[in-house]
């Protein structure tokens, strides 16, 4: 357990390293999320409305996470094929799945950092101060959002052994997420033939449980919603895992470029 | 079946499956290897040579587990490749040649510290064997600087390093010196020749026919998916020996002409090189023929440089049996 642990968090420095060490890529991380909430917030300014501006506040501060994170997992084990990496992770006695989940964690702290630079930008440059009723559960939410995103992308992460090409679908579901996942629009106005795609994304979920612990509701039905269907996604990737790997195996793609 | 053997293949084979054509799809099997058959005994370097697409890699990738043979069987340390595969891995190392296989934004160090998670390396031993190993890839001094500043050499050692990470009884060395410069690879043929002396196994593959004569114990050659021979590099060269080779240095030398030298009674073979603005044919001669003349004789127009005969290297043995 104590060689595990030990494992999984020497994995994660060094992938949150990977991440954070690249200037270019640093830069996009920290501008993408401003430009996102400076848009979603430029346009229901003009409803001079506070509540719409912290509908949108809040909405702004998870689109980058679901970017940092769900999008750039999807891509995770194509650029671990890009790299040549793949086959020596595959190869290595640890299993696929020792590796994937220290990786998406970095992901996540990637993820959180979106939220608060987000928060700031806000506060900042819009001079929005968003009315948080709970920190507590906020906090939590936000951390619960964070982590089930991160089982997404795993989800996605560990189709890419085998699928060359969902690395692509990942990038293509990051602006379709911010519309199915409630970010700036309520799921229920989606046509009723979407919303079930919406409930089956934990990210719905953490955002409506944000929006609640702000707003003083009780977040605790979504936050088990969102445990629940981020579980499903942990789940299914465990049972995928192995079977991809060996399909992988089966039809040669592990070093596909 | 016995665990004496470091590496066992029987009968070995691997069949891709591809596809053409848009609308109508047309399956098309590719048999990469067909039935091969080998064994490495413990301790031994063992050369794998062949030209591209022979089936090499594909070969060691069934041995290491990435891939699954579709027919035959194969054991490493007696354990099957296709059941065993948690136990393969924990006791093999893998290195492949060229500038891919690591982080580049890492350091060389984290590089290692990431791969000696992977492979259980036990985390009180990690530090003094990184450092054991980047003294012996001669990387000590650099092991802070990121590998994206790395030439190919220092990658290709570093490569080496993470493949000996966790003590591997076997390792399997695809191309390690590709495109390495001449010190470089010199360097690395010294590393590579030091790991029997401490009771490793080695499975290499190389085209360059000095390195496997200077290295191997052993060596198959394998073309087109199948082996067709294998011995010590003394006996492949053996396979030629019975004879001579004639170098004729010739400028403008037509097909036509090198066709008309092949005909000459008394020679095996010919074949033409480009060496700059020259063709130099290596001209395989049968034993105690003489056909100097009539080899001139038949390359016509062409303007012939420096004639000379030499006894044949393992080279010569693996062209004969690659274009054979």
């Amino acid at each position: 357990m104590r060689a595990l642990l030990h494992q999984q968090w020497t994995c994660y420095k060094l992938q949150l390293k990977v991440l954070s060490t690249s200037a270019f890529e640093g830069f996009l991380a920290v501008l993408f999320p401003l430009m996102f909430a400076s848009a979603a917030l430029l346009i229901y300014r003009v409803q001079d409305d506070p509540e719409s501006m912290q509908y949108a506040g809040l909405g702004a501060a998870i689109m980058g996470m679901w970017t940092a994170q769900g999008v750039v997992a999807a891509s995770m084990l194509s650029r671990e094929r890009w790299a040549g990496t793949l086959e020596l992770v595959v190869a290595s006695p640890a299993g696929l799945g020792r590796v994937l989940v220290p990786a998406t964690l970095a992901m996540s702290t990637i993820g959180l950092y979106c939220v608060v630079a987000t928060i700031a930008w806000e506060r900042w440059v819009f001079d929005l101060r968003l009315e948080i009723s709970s920190w507590p559960l906020f906090v939590l939410s936000v951390l619960l959002t964070a982590l089930t995103l991160a089982l997404v992308g795993y989800f996605i992460a560990v189709t890419t052994t085998r699928y060359r090409y969902s690395g692509t679908l990942g990038a293509a579901l990051e602006y379709p997420g911010w519309i199915l996942c409630g970010f700036l629009i309520p799921v229920a106005s989606l046509p009723a033939v979407l919303q079930p795609l919406s409930w089956a994304i934990p990210t719905t979920w953490g955002m409506a449980a944000i929006r609640s612990s702000a707003d003083g509701g009780s977040p605790w039905g979504d936050l088990a919603a969102c445990a629940a269907t981020g579980a499903v996604y942990a789940v299914l990737a465990a049972w995928l895992g192995s079977r991809l790997v060996e399909s992988a195996r089966r039809h040669a793609t592990l070093a596909l470029t | 079946m016995t665990s004496d053997l470091a590496v066992e293949a029987v009968g070995l084979q691997r069949t891709f499956v591809t596809h053409t054509g848009v609308l109508r799809r047309v399956r098309k099997d590719v048999e990469a290897v067909k039935g091969v058959s080998f064994h490495l005994e413990r301790g031994e370097l063992f050369g794998l040579l062949g030209p591209n697409g022979a089936g090499k890699t594909t070969t060691i990738k069934m041995l290491i587990t990435l891939l699954l043979p579709t027919g035959g069987s194969a054991r490493v340390l007696g354990h099957d490749v296709v059941d065993d595969v948690r136990e393969v891995r924990r006791r093999i190392g893998y290195v492949f040649g060229g500038d891919r296989g690591l982080y580049e934004r890492l350091s060389a160090r984290d590089n290692l510290r990431y791969f000696s998670e992977l492979y259980g390396v036990d985390p009180r031993r990690q530090k003094a064997r990184i450092a054991e190993l980047l003294e012996l890839v001669g990387l000590t001094g650099r092991e802070h600087e990121r590998v994206e500043g790395f030439s190919r050499g220092m990658r290709q050692r570093l490569h080496i390093a993470r493949g000996l990470l966790h003590d591997p009884d076997v390792l399997f060395l695809d191309e390690p010196s590709i495109g390495i410069d001449p010190v470089g690879a010199r360097e690395l043929r010294a590393t590579i020749g030091s790991l029997t002396d401490v009771g490793k196994t080695v499975l290499l593959t190389t085209h360059y026919m000095f390195e496997a004569d200077e290295l191997c114990d052993r060596i198959a050659v394998i073309r087109s998916g199948e082996i067709v021979a294998e011995g010590t590099p003394t006996q492949l060269k053996g396979l030629v020996t019975a004879g001579r080779v004639l170098e004729v240095e010739t400028y403008g030398v037509a097909p036509e002409a090198v066709a008309a030298a092949t005909a000459v009674p008394g020679v095996r073979s010919v074949l033409a090189e480009d060496r700059g603005q020259q063709q130099v044919l290596i001209v395989q001669v049968e034993p105690g023929a003489e056909v100097t003349q009539a080899v001139l004789a038949s390359l016509g127009a062409a303007r012939v440089g420096r004639v000379s005969a030499r006894e044949p290297t393992l080279e010569d043995a693996y062209v004969q049996l690659v274009t054979g």
